[in-house]
């Protein structure tokens, strides 16, 4: 067993236990979100002891320099002393500009930063209510085109941070964005690289942003964009995406839904997503891929593509996991 | 002469056969078990490690990496029909990138001399 030290406590961390669940355990609060290593809402940082490799997993360079970790994965094998890293360094104030009904459950968001924040559409932040309260939402907006950040927010049923959002958050108002990460976004230099962008729900919106990205970067080859959703009302860029699919030759928008609705748009199939992505693009060797939303959704898609021929490297997904 | 590493075509060649060597291992039922509950793309990593090292590559796995790596397969059943399995899927994999017979035989030479290290005996 060892032990941990924090704000001046010492605690025995029981034997496979995580600094994380070590904390909260003993009443410490400590934010978290997803407890599986996909978030970084639970970053901290060690001032003595050594950090496992795996508590560092998908943080950046200059993070891991600093000996910051993810709490929900570290499972000390030394003593430890750790901290909260000095939040305000990596925190933007911003305020809320605009805020709309993109349909009857997802809201689309707009901030402001006082300062300009450096990102990749597709990227995802933390939004802050609090010092305690932060879940991670990803970039539909273009850094270089649009003034403002732009999120698409699903409601969930008793959820904190988006309950707090449909309810109280309003124009004018104030909250903190933590910085960018993740690799999920479009890269220049290869224009002709065919690309597939698969999402559920508001998996769409990290989408959206690649591409937008790709579009504007004058992107040649083809991008098919997989929108799934339970029934037509789940489609809530539907309009959008087919008037842009109908401009763009390019651009291929393939809207799917698990039950059909009476009246819904013609273009919208009712089919497994799985088996229409496999039906569209049937060898993806050499295509670029973009999975993001239902982790579930994400990890089969993720193995039948790899399995269909496409290299690991090729594939970027954002699973949009909570704990 | 050069070693076996450098006959295969070093880093190159293992960049090369993972992804082949992976895919078999996900589409195999005797083995695809063990690694399903992996984040796949730690995996493909470590699938990196375990073929540099049967290549002859440089690593620094000792044999009591092997028995702690595993113990939690063995635990869950893993025996030799497994090893005998990835042996196989590993030769296959050779095959398809032309590599020759001799050469895939000293592989699978390396992968069993750590047979019993793997399962723990
Ligand atoms: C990398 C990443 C990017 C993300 N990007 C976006 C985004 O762009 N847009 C977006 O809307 N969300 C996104 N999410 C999800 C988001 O971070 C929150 O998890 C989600 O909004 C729920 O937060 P909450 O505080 O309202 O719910 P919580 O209070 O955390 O949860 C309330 C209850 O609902 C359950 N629950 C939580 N999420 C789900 C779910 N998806 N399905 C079913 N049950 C659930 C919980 O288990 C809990 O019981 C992303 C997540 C990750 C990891
Ligand atoms: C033939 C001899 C074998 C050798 C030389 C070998 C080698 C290795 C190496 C080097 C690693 C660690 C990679 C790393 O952590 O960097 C590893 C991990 C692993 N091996 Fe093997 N292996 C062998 C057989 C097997 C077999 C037969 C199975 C199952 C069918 C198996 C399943 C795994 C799994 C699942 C992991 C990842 C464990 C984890 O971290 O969760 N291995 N192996
Ligand atoms: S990364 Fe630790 S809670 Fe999400």
């Amino acid at each position: 067993m060892t032990q941990l030290k924090y704000k001046d406590t010492v605690y025995t961390v029981p034997d496979g236990s995580s600094v994380l669940d070590t904390l909260l355990d003993n009443g410490e609060d400590i934010p978290n979100s997803c407890r599986a290593g996909a978030c970084q809402t639970c970053l901290m940082q060690a001032t003595h002891g050594k950090v496992p490799a795996a508590a560092q997993n998908g943080l950046k360079d200059t993070h891991k320099a600093k000996n910051f970790f993810l709490a929900c994965s570290c499972v000390p094998q030394d003593d430890m002393e750790v901290c909260l890293p000095d939040v305000e360094k990596l925190k933007f104030a911003a305020t809320v500009t605009e805020k709309n009904k993109l349909s009857d459950n997802v809201i689309e968001l707009k901030l402001k930063t006082d300062e300009p924040l450096k990102y990749y559409a597709g990227q995802f932040v933390t939004l802050w209510r609090d010092d305690v309260l932060g879940r991670n939402y990803s970039l539909a907006s273009l850094p270089h085109v649009d003034d403002e950040l732009i999120f698409h927010i699903r409601l969930i049923e008793n959820g904190q941070f988006t309950g707090w959002v449909a309810d109280e958050l309003k124009v004018g108002d104030r909250l903190h964005v933590q910085e960018p990460v993740g690799d999920c976004f479009y890269t220049q230099g290869n224009p002709e690289q065919s690309i597939q962008l698969i999402g559920t729900g508001t998996g769409l919106a990290p989408l959206f942003g690649i591409l937008r990205d790709a579009l504007q970067s004058g992107h040649t080859g083809e991008i098919h964009l997989f929108h799934g959703g339970l029934d037509a009302s789940g489609l809530y860029l539907h309009d959008m995406l087919t008037h842009l699919a109908e401009h763009n030759s390019n651009f291929y928008y393939h809207p799917c839904v698990v039950h059909a609705n009476e009246g819904m748009a013609s273009n919208i199939i009712e089919a497994d997503l799985l088996e229409i992505v496999s039906q569209t693009v049937s060898s993806p060797a050499g295509w670029k891929s973009y999975l993001c939303g239902d982790p579930e959704i994400v990890k089969k898609l993720r193995k039948q593509i790899f399995m269909a021929g496409s290299s690991m490297n090729d594939i970027y997904s954002d699973p949009f996991v909570y704990s | 002469m050069a070693s076996l590493y450098e006959r295969l075509g070093g880093e190159a060649a293992v960049d090369a056969a993972v992804d082949i060597f992976y895919r078999k291992v996900l589409a195999d039922d005797r083995v695809n078990g063990f690694f399903d509950d992996v984040d796949m793309e730690a995996q493909a990593a470590k699938q990196k490690g375990f073929l540099t090292m049967v290549f002859g590559g440089p690593n620094n796995y000792t044999g009591k990496d092997m028995r702690e790596g595993h113990k939690h397969l063995v635990e869950r059943g893993l025996d030799d029909s497994h090893v005998d399995a990835i042996v196989e899927l590993l030769g296959a994999t050779l095959k398809e990138l032309g590599v020759g017979d001799a050469d895939i035989q000293e592989v699978a030479d390396l992968a069993n001399s750590v047979r019993d290290d793997v399962l723990n005996r």
